[in-house]
């Protein structure tokens, strides 16, 4: 199909659909190009099954059959003095060998609670408590970043057929989910633009950022067969979205943000440490990272990927052969741009004594310290901004200096 | 009768059912919107869905044991072939290639007596589709559709998921029409009931798994409890994530589900997928949830407690928070919430009552259409519009997953979301538009789009819409058009 500037692109135009809020006392990222992926890890990855404390003396103990071995068919590969990654990780242990890559242990939100939905809340809505869903702060920080230029889009891709509340607000985003169907006809999309704009101005602005990714899409040659192959709890879901969000984001007019959701993290049952779901899930998110580095090319070096989760889980085994909701949970930075090969821990151990209300990882890390890190650093923003438009009340949680290479 | 009438049975429609199916419904409601709903709720077993082709939940899952028995016979047996090969193999073969050869050989034997049949689809994808067949025509057939609304939003409320895995497959329908539908128009406490004994709910929600620490089966084999579903109970089902419950009454409650399971496939403790109350996993002794003791140990311990969690002010309060988000507005007017919680409260759960205080709420016909269709009523719409029901489920099971809801499938025990805005996305505004332009240029004698406008939205039409619909170049394009109308899209 040929695509020709039509008066879809007019409209889309015309709706001003970009306006930049262009805050003060922002140092100019127009030289730099930095790109952001943020992936969601929904279920509450179990974070002492990912990055496990091999190291610390209480450990094995304390997890008994679910404990990550360092020795046997598939050990654990060794990171640091106290930390070995789950084996299922290749890529991302390469990454973190070429300084590409760093995590983070004992992170939290400041939710303390154990409800997935409330934890995903305070981890997307960026409040400091649950209840306060009206945007993400994902979207808030699109909606501060300065303008570039004259471009009629957002900045901002959400992965799948609606947008998290990370990504909700009043910035538009784009969204993109692999699918097979025909595109209606450029006339028939006009029309309904022009009703909408006359009658709701809401489905106008949705719609018209819908038809411009489509657009994208093509330029980015991605109008072939794009069945979907899985579930974002598969493997091969993982590994299309990131695909696609990486070809997205190399588009010449192409989003510099996305946002990425893998489902069924939660391991009440059969974990594994090898061979069960989290094996499988780790698998995927390996798969991410690859398609991500790969996809995204020449841009990789200008990238961070933040994976996040809504809490970690217990420390001990259940009754189940898996790990219930827990406070202490992992997060995980890779890319060009991050300045890696390290952990970021203030270990707070896995004695009976050091655990929160005595079942879970003890969290020592404020993880919007970590994500205004990441958005100091690598996107120039000013403090300021970050402590209250994009994580409201976070003065106390200072940016973690050095994530990026320099 | 007035412009202002019409409108009203546009809105009632919209609003509480499928929008119109265009043969004169409309006209029907707006003599008496408030009447033509009423009627529908008043109907005996409006929400009852029966007929060959649908089992009943432990029918369904026997037939899906049976089946993965012979699975697993076959494996076996393919298992055994490879051994016997491997004798034959170390007698003939160097011990160095002996494993690569036989498995070469076992992928010989399999491929070549003449390739096998594709396999036909498992009984639970079976069961899964006829179930989706019915519940959609169901819809579709529906007078208003307020009933089928309502079952569809329980079972929402109630979510289960069919990636769980083969038992949630099979049962998804099942479960919808032995644990919901008999329940919509009757008494909250009841659904709660059949929904957290219903084999689907007990396989969803992990409490198949779960043991009582210190019952007897779980001593001897060292398991534990399951939080899942006593979790899911108290911040999902009953009382909201806000209704004052603690850790330890989640540890409460769990435990008094220990036992609360379905019988396996070799039914030792009863017919297989049927709910069995197991005595050996359930956690002995007395437990305090919410400041009550519940003592009496047993099935009924658990039957106490979630009756009991029925009839809490915080479930009233919840309920009617979730139903006015889900038929009014993302944020609802708090004096119509409190009307619809009293209501619950006072009839001790009788959701009848509760319907009928919705629909005879001022704001039911006086609140702005803010609320998206979400892609099933969408689906649903669209074909009552079009009035062609499709032969085969498949189409609208895919179009319901490329919007971001497929069908018994959310992304967690939370159901999907009942915002506006995560139905008005981007890529669903798209979608939506690229399928309203497959169904009507497919249709082979499509009707004219201006007379349909005139007998599905009536008064309730904007200028705009009749405009755009008039001017459209060809009838498909003008059904498409009216198929995404605003009036068409919110409700």
């Amino acid at each position: 199909m040929i695509f020709s500037p039509t008066r879809r692109h007019a409209l889309i135009g015309s709706a001003s659909l970009f306006v930049a809020a262009g805050l003060p006392g922002w140092a100019s990222a127009a030289t730099r190009d930095p790109r952001l992926v943020v992936i969601i890890l929904r279920g509450a990855l179990d974070g002492l099954g990912a990055v496990v404390p091999v190291g610390d003396p209480d450990f094995f103990r304390q997890r008994g059959g679910l404990a990550l071995q360092t020795v046997g068919d598939r050990p654990a590969l060794p990171l640091d003095s106290l930390f070995a990654l789950h084996p299922a990780l290749p890529t991302f242990k390469k990454l973190y060998d070429a300084k590409q890559a760093l995590f983070v242990q004992a992170v939290a939100t400041p939710y303390r609670e154990r409800s997935h939905f409330d934890g995903q809340d305070v981890l997307e809505s960026g409040q400091p408590g649950p209840g306060l869903v009206r945007d993400g702060w994902l979207n808030r920080f699109i909606s501060a970043l300065p303008s570039r230029g004259d471009r009629a889009t957002g900045e901002g891709l959400g992965v799948g057929a609606t947008a998290p509340l990370i990504l909700r607000g009043a910035a538009p985003v784009m969204g993109w989910a692999p699918q097979n169907i025909a595109p209606a006809s450029e006339d028939l999309a006009s029309r309904l633009l022009d009703l909408y704009g006359q009658r709701d101005p809401a489905l106008q602005k949705a719609l018209a950022q819908g038809l411009h990714v489509e657009t994208l899409a093509r330029g980015a040659g991605m109008d072939g067969d794009q069945r979907p192959k899985g579930g974002p709890d598969s493997i091969p879901g993982m590994r299309q979205a990131a695909q696609g969000a990486a070809r997205l984001m190399r588009a010449p007019e192409g989003p510099r943000i996305a946002a990425l959701s893998f489902e069924g993290w939660d391991t009440h049952v059969n974990e594994g440490p090898v061979g069960g779901r989290l094996s499988q899930l780790l698998s995927g998110l390996d798969g991410a990272f690859e398609e991500l580095q790969t996809g995204l090319g020449d841009i990789w070096g200008s990238t961070m990927v933040v994976v996040t989760t809504e809490f970690g889980r217990t420390v001990r085994i259940n009754g189940t052969a898996g790990a219930d909701h827990g406070v202490g949970a992992l997060a995980l930075l890779a890319g060009g741009a991050v300045k890696g090969g390290r952990g970021i821990y203030d270990w707070p151990g896995l004695a009976d004594e050091k655990l929160y209300e005595k079942r879970d990882l003890a969290p020592t890390t404020d993880l919007r310290a970590v994500l205004k890190g990441v958005l100091a650093e690598h996107f120039e923003a000013p403090e300021k901004i970050l402590a209250t438009n994009v994580f409201p009340n976070s003065a106390a949680a200072k940016p973690i200096a050095g994530l990026a290479a320099a | 009768m007035s412009i202002s009438d019409e409108k009203q049975g546009f809105a009632a429609l919209a609003r509480f059912g499928f929008g119109a199916r265009g043969d004169g419904d409309l006209a029907s409601a707006r003599l008496d919107p408030r009447g033509f709903l009423r009627a529908e709720l008043d109907q005996p077993g409006a929400a009852l869905l029966a007929g060959p082709g649908l089992p009943s939940g432990d029918a369904s899952l026997q037939t899906l044991f049976t089946e993965e028995d012979a699975r697993k016979a076959e494996r076996d047996r393919l298992a055994q072939d490879i051994a016997t090969q491997s004798k034959t193999a170390q007698q003939t073969t160097q011990p160095a290639m002996q494993a690569q050869s036989i498995m070469e050989s076992a992928m010989q034997a399999s491929a070549q007596p003449a390739k096998p049949p594709p396999r036909p689809p498992s009984p639970d994808q079976l069961f899964f589709r006829a179930d989706a067949h019915a519940r959609f025509t169901h819809a579709y057939m529906a007078r208003a559709g307020m009933v089928e609304r309502l079952v569809a939003f329980w079972s929402n409320h109630f979510a289960i998921s069919v990636a769980k895995g083969g038992p949630t497959r099979a049962a998804a329908g099942p479960f919808e029409r032995e644990a919901i539908r008999p329940y919509v128009l009757g008494k909250f406490g009841d659904m709660l009931l059949a929904v957290e004994s219903h084999p689907a709910m007990l396989f969803y929600l992990d409490n198949q798994q779960s043991f009582g620490p210190d019952s007897p089966a779980g001593q001897k084999q060292k398991r534990g409890r399951n939080e899942n579903l006593g979790r899911e109970i108290l911040e999902l089902h009953t009382l909201g994530v806000n209704g004052g419950y603690s850790q330890s009454d989640v540890i409460a409650l769990s435990n008094m589900l220990t036992g609360w399971r379905f019988a396996g496939r070799e039914g030792k403790f009863g017919t297989p997928g049927s709910f069995i109350f197991q005595a050996n996993v359930h956690e002995p002794g007395a437990q305090n949830l919410l400041g009550a003791d519940f003592t009496g140990g047993g099935e009924d311990q658990a039957r106490a407690a979630l009756l009991s969690l029925a009839a809490r002010p915080e479930t009233a309060r919840h309920v009617a928070l979730k139903l006015a988000k889900h038929f009014i507005d993302d944020t609802p007017p708090q004096a119509l919430v409190d009307r619809l919680a009293h209501t619950f409260f006072k009839t001790g759960g009788d959701l009848h009552a509760v319907s009928l205080a919705l629909i005879d709420s001022p704001e039911a016909f006086t609140a702005p259409p803010t609320k998206m269709r979400n892609p099933w009523e969408f689906c649903v719409a669209s074909t009552r519009l079009l009035d062609r029901a499709p032969d085969d489920v498949g189409p609208v099971l895919s179009s319901l997953s490329m919007l971001g809801q497929p069908l018994w499938q959310p992304p967690g025990p939370n159901g999907f979301s009942d915002d506006s805005a995560t139905w008005a996305s981007p890529e669903g505004m798209k979608i939506r538009m690229d399928l309203a332009s497959q169904w009507t240029n497919r249709l082979k004698d499509p009707p004219d789009p201006r007379e349909l406008l005139e007998m599905a939205f009536g008064a309730g039409a904007s200028e705009e819409t009749r405009k755009a619909v008039a001017r459209a170049e060809t009838k498909a394009q003008g059904l498409a058009l009216l198929l995404m109308a605003p009036e068409a899209q919110r409700r």
